[in-house]
């Protein structure tokens, strides 16, 4: 087992954008993290570039991030033009220094998509995830109205796939990834994830339309069906997600114009 | 209020059993067609306040829930791991809401109020009920029924749970529940704002001024109450499992303007948390209590031993847990259990030197196998490997105590209203049901307890029983509160000292961790509030702090929290250090007997509750809620 103390600190060089607010036009500046610790997580280590940047009276480099262990789905931008960075199923919180080597050079850069506005350097708004969501992402069932939890048995298999679409942070990267900044890896594993349970299954048809169409609404664009996204996933939400949504789509879709038309709905 | 305030706790009269059924049936309703007159304010959107707020939207209140993250699914709730508890008894291993009362009653330390706890054990099943309608995938047996596992301090397995995402999935719920809120139009979705003072109208709670955390602006909101459910402070601790951002902000205003401050002394160390790798480390992170369902904690028996644990044989393994307390062996409560690891590495059986005891799954995955081991903790062994660069599949964990949860809180009566009339408090912020020890899983119940079933009763009553004018943001009481936000804010900025926030913030961190941490001492708890007083001065003379008021500033965002987080410090120990016994997390060294926590139920046996005067340096006065346990003798707390 190795300590902390036998582990060598390493120099590196960080091109960062550099952004006021939304309007603004931003660039790149280039600073100097030393003596990083390979034990430091890299918001660690940006942190360290901050308190510098601060004593030296500048402004330090915004970021959003919260939980800093990989759940909360606040941190998030490109390193080096990989979401969250180079190591797999890895939010950038979770990223740990001893994946860069010393003397390396590191660019980092916002997540860029038109439905994620920038708000200051590598901050952005994901709120138009939070619309999606409102629009139909949910199972309505009012406070105390629930039967008894074990009243309708779920098979294992079904839960469990249902948890892993569920396990879906709302970080953003599927969409920074992609080349059409698609919201689909996030969409689909809401649609899929509810659609898989009993439960979920009364709303099934509205939800799926609703969700599709907030995505649009909020400018994110089609799916390239490349995987760029499944691949940037922290969680590594799958693909199969989005094949599930479009055929939810299109189900409902055919129901509801059956419904419309007066056609037989079996 | 003056200092002879009598707390008054509103327990219903009535046997424990009917209590709550009781006070439902008494309570005044307020008819469906006027819910929609009301504004109710919801501070926080974690389970607390965001199972508060679908659950009025649902009745019919106009409700405005503030968050200060940019999407309300970020609030703290969402990294609980384990699980939460409920009285299902799906297990027929004996459990029942008598058992689960009772086991949180002894958690606790006898420092809860029974008819709390109670009417918290009754609900929890609803609880369950109302996860599962959701589409919350909570783990299943084959056979497609819930799974359970075990929780410290409990010898039933009661603990419902999502993997290692209890506490994300269970909040996607209610946030996915008030985001149909939303939608209908009954919840305004206030994000980004941060609440910076309660504004108090005719001795009631109507409003609060919060700032707009991306423009800077400092807004002012009216309603007709106040929910604050604004989570724990762990984090005056620096060093702690919570998040960044998590802070007693929104409490410590509220405490300014009247909300009495209960136990603040009463903090939770976890003892299943990756130990500190540097001094560049912002936060700690924990290893679910659950692992201690198939992992046994040990220590080498020799002082001083460097060896590898590959390297230390089994008979030189101290598996001190199963020692000292063999009927519950590693799943003994988290303050004894961390109480203990801290002795051991005191004493110099620290792993390899260092601090930190050994997690070991070697048994658990002989017995059952890698792949059962990987199904029920995968994300956890993932998480420990992708931070310490270890795989604890080969090598057992290291494993070290760390500030994760707060019991104290502002006081509540039992319709979790403070003492400011209007003003509700849920979840973490409020200091009921835990005593002084938390179980393990029953702060998902209680915050979630909270929300969906005990405010959107008892705030109702409120309503129904209150005389309320409309108010407009013009009153005095609205300008007089945002003047003083704005001149906190502007006086941070102009003080241009040389010292960032984060240091005074690690050094305030030290302090309490040093003095105030996991055993705490008279003479260590008056160095504590001097050095702290001192701290609170420098802060305020020599504090950088850069940018401007409008606009996004984090730093400023940060040094607002801390500057409260130093008043809050001061309390904690002034608390710490009046309360001379030890119960639960409060361990005096003064106050022990075979290095178990000695209380002193003939001068302690209540709740004490601080009263703020006006200024950080006048001394907050202290009152007490006397506890009476009719219902679970008051023994000494054995888990042995
Ligand atoms: C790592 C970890 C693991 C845990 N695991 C478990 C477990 O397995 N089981 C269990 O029962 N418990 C567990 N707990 C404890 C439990 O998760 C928390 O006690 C509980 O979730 C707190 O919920 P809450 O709603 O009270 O607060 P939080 O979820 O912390 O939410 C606070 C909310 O208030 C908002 N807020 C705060 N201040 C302001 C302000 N000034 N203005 C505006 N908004 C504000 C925040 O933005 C946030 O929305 C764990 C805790 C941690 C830290
Ligand atoms: S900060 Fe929460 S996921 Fe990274």
């Amino acid at each position: 087992m190795s300590s902390a103390t036998d582990k060598k600190n390493i120099n590196l060089k960080l091109q960062v954008w550099r952004q006021k607010d939304g309007k603004s036009e931003g660039l790149f500046t280039t600073y100097d993290a030393q003596q990083v610790s390979p034990d430091d997580s890299f918001l660690e280590m940006l942190d360290g570039v901050n308190e510098k940047i601060i004593k030296n009276g500048g402004q330090p480099i915004a970021f959003d991030h919260d939980c800093r262990e990989g759940i909360c789905g606040s941190c998030g931008f490109m390193i080096d033009g990989n979401a969250h960075g180079p190591q797999k199923g890895t939010t950038v919180c979770q990223l740990h220094m001893r994946n860069f080597k010393d003397g390396q050079t590191i660019v980092l850069e916002p997540f860029r998509a038109k439905a994620f506005p920038i708000i200051k350097d590598l901050y952005v708004d994901r709120t138009a995830f939070d619309r999606i969501i409102e629009a139909g992402g949910y199972i309505s069932s009012n406070t105390g109205s629930a039967p008894d939890a074990n009243a309708v048995p779920i098979p294992k298999p079904d839960a469990d796939e249902a948890f892993l679409s569920a396990a879906c942070i709302g970080c953003g990267a599927c969409v920074a990834s992609c080349k059409n900044a698609s919201a689909a890896l996030f969409t689909s594993a809401k649609i899929t994830h509810l659609a898989l349970l009993p439960q979920g299954k009364v709303e099934r048809e509205q939800r799926a339309l609703d969700m599709v169409a907030q995505m649009d609404i909020e400018g994110f664009g089609a799916c390239t069906t490349t995987g760029a996204c499944s691949a940037a996933c922290p969680k590594e939400i799958s693909l199969i997600n989005i094949a599930k949504m479009n055929r939810e789509y299109l189900r409902a879709s055919i129901l509801k114009k059956q419904e419309a038309t007066g056609g037989d709905m079996a | 209020m003056s200092s002879n305030y009598k707390l008054d706790s509103k327990i219903p009269s009535g046997p424990i059993e009917s209590k709550w059924t009781n006070h439902k049936f008494n309570i005044k309703l307020v008819n469906p067609a006027n819910k929609r007159k009301y504004n109710v304010i919801v501070v926080g959107t974690g389970l607390a306040g965001a199972s508060a707020a679908a659950s009025l939207g649902e009745l019919g209140y106009q409700v405005k829930a503030f968050c200060t993250h940019e999407s309300p699914r970020r609030a703290h709730s969402v990294a609980a791991q384990g699980g939460i508890n409920a009285a299902k008894n799906y297990q027929n291993d004996g459990d029942s809401v008598q058992r689960l009362f009772y086991d949180t009653i002894k958690g606790g330390d006898f420092r809860a109020r029974e008819a709390n706890v109670h009417r918290l054990a009754e609900v929890s099943v609803n609880i369950i009920d109302q996860a599962v309608a959701q589409g919350v995938p909570l783990a299943r047996e084959y056979g497609g029924l819930l799974a359970n596992r075990s929780f410290g301090g409990a010898q039933v397995s009661r603990t419902f749970y999502a993997r290692g995402q209890t506490g994300q999935q269970l909040l996607l719920g209610a946030y996915s529940g008030m985001m149909r809120q939303v939608d209908s139009g009954n919840v305004q979705l206030m994000n980004l704002r941060e609440m910076l003072d309660l504004v108090v109208v005719d001795g009631k709670a109507r409003g609060i001024i919060a700032r707009n955390l991306l423009t800077g602006e400092i807004e002012s909101h009216e309603a007709d109450a106040v929910i604050l459910a604004s989570g724990g402070y762990s984090n005056v601790f620096y060093l702690s499992t919570n998040a960044m951002a998590c802070s007693v902000t929104a409490n410590w205003k509220a405490h300014k303007r009247g909300a009495f401050f209960a136990n603040p002394c009463y903090t939770q160390i976890h003892p299943t948390c990756i130990p500190v790798h540097g001094v560049n480390q912002s936060k700690l992170t924990l290893m679910s209590e659950s692992l201690r369902n198939d992992g046994r904690v040990w220590v080498s028996k020799i002082k001083g031993d460097k060896r590898p644990p590959a390297q230390i044989p089994e008979n030189e393994r101290d598996y001190y847990l199963e020692r000292i307390y063999p009927s519950f062996g590693n799943l003994a409560p988290r303050d004894v259990s961390s109480r203990q690891a801290k002795f051991l590495v005191d004493q110099g059986h620290g792993a390899m030197g260092e601090q930190a005891v050994y997690l070991d799954f070697e048994n658990s995955i002989k017995r059952l196998g890698e792949d059962k081991i990987a199904e029920r903790y995968g994300n956890l062994f993932q998480m420990y490997d992708k931070i310490t660069g270890e795989n604890p599949y080969k090598q057992p964990m290291r494993i070290y105590p760390a500030p994760h949860y707060t019991m104290g809180g502002l006081w509540v009566d039992y319709n979790l209203e403070s003492t400011v009339p209007g003003l509700f408090v849920a979840g973490e912020a409020n200091f009921s049901d835990h005593g002084a020890n938390r179980l393990g899983a029953s702060a998902l119940m209680q915050g979630l307890a909270d929300g969906y079933f005990v405010l959107p009763y008892t705030l109702g009553n409120y309503i129904a029983n209150t005389k309320l004018e409309k108010v407009q943001i013009t009153h005095d009481a609205f300008k007089e509160a945002a003047s003083t936000v704005t001149k906190n804010t502007e006086k941070l900025l102009s003080i241009k000292g040389s010292k960032t926030v984060e240091s005074f913030h690690k050094r305030l961190g030290l302090i309490m961790w040093n003095k105030c941490g996991m055993s705490r001492t008279r003479e260590g708890l008056t160095e504590a509030i001097s050095e702290i007083k001192k701290l609170r001065q420098e802060f305020h003379s020599e504090v950088l702090v850069p940018g401007a008021s409008n606009g996004i500033n984090l730093e400023l965002e940060k040094a607002n929290r801390v500057a409260d987080f130093i008043e809050l410090g001061e309390l904690m120990c002034r608390d710490a250090l009046v309360r001379e016994e030890s119960c639960g997390g409060h361990f005096r060294e003064e106050h022990q007997v075979d290095g178990e926590a000695k209380r002193d139920d003939e001068k302690f046996c209540h709740a004490a509750a601080w009263e703020w005067k006006g200024s950080a340096e006048k001394e907050q006065v202290r009152h007490q809620e006397e506890l009476k346990f009719e219902n679970v003798k008051l023994a000494t707390r054995s888990y042995k």
